[in-house]
């Protein structure tokens, strides 16, 4: 008897580097799904989804998934609706800022102490998102 | 990563380019798709899936004046992968460094030919 394959939460992080704050939703995700979660979660390349790479639309139609974005643009979250993917919740970094006002985060480069708090402070609310019923 | 931190350099060094978020081809406007078709566009592009090439292709419904591979820089100059997602490790810098070599040296090529 075959098991149904566990689905995973997808972490999809945007692709900006006008600011840190792109940076910081990538930082987040790899938080997220290389330490805290690596069996619950996976993440996908959001370009990948963009140019509609058959499998990267699958991925996102057949497993929940959450967004992180890092500007008003919402690339991430557009780009799962766009293509029908189970959206579950969405994170963008400017609320998890303006929480957070004393840590002020670095550059583009080098996001600095302050901005790998603000990306754990974003991961930790996708883990709360992670662990709602869907 | 590597193609990112190269493209984010050049944005610093030169004052003559611009970039875009790939994805904003999708999510943004009308504006935004014909990014692509306004001015010349050189795609850095991570890996053999070549999302930015192909991004330019299908929103801008045009060719990218030049397209550039990391993977095929790595396997010509005999560069190992990155090992980290999340960060530029020194060990990577030649890479980076050789990177935006070729990006600098595409922007200049495709200056004289306008």
């Amino acid at each position: 008897m075959s098991e149904k394959k566990k689905s995973k939460h997808i972490i999809i992080p945007c692709s900006g580097i006008g600011k840190a704050l792109g940076t910081i939703t990538r930082r987040a995700t790899y938080i997220v799904t290389g330490e805290l979660l690596p069996n619950e979660t996976d993440t996908i390349c959001l370009p990948l989804l963009t140019i509609k790479d058959e499998e990267t639309v699958r991925k996102i139609r057949q497993n929940p998934c959450i967004t992180v974005d890092g500007c008003v643009a919402q690339c991430a979250k557009k780009n799962v609706e766009h293509h029908h993917g189970k959206l579950k919740g969405e994170i963008k970094i400017l609320d998890v800022i303006k929480e957070n006002p004393k840590l002020k985060p670095g550059n583009v480069l080098d996001i600095g102490p302050d901005g790998e708090k603000l990306a754990r402070k974003a991961a930790e609310k996708v883990l709360k998102i992670v662990g709602e019923k869907s | 990563m590597v193609s990112r931190v190269a493209t984010r350099r050049i944005l610093e060094e030169r004052d003559d380019v611009v970039t875009i978020c790939l994805p904003l081809f999708l999510a943004g406007g009308q504006k935004e798709r014909d990014f692509a078709k306004n001015n010349p566009c050189i795609t850095v592009d991570g890996c053999d899936k070549m999302c930015a090439a192909k991004g330019v292709e299908m929103y801008g419904k045009v060719h990218p004046k030049s397209s550039i591979a990391i993977s095929e820089i790595t396997k010509k100059e005999k560069h190992s992968k990155p090992k980290s997602k999340s960060r530029i490790e020194p060990e990577d810098e030649k890479l980076v460094h050789e990177t935006m070599k070729i990006i600098n040296k595409e922007v200049d090529k495709v200056k004289e030919e306008e």
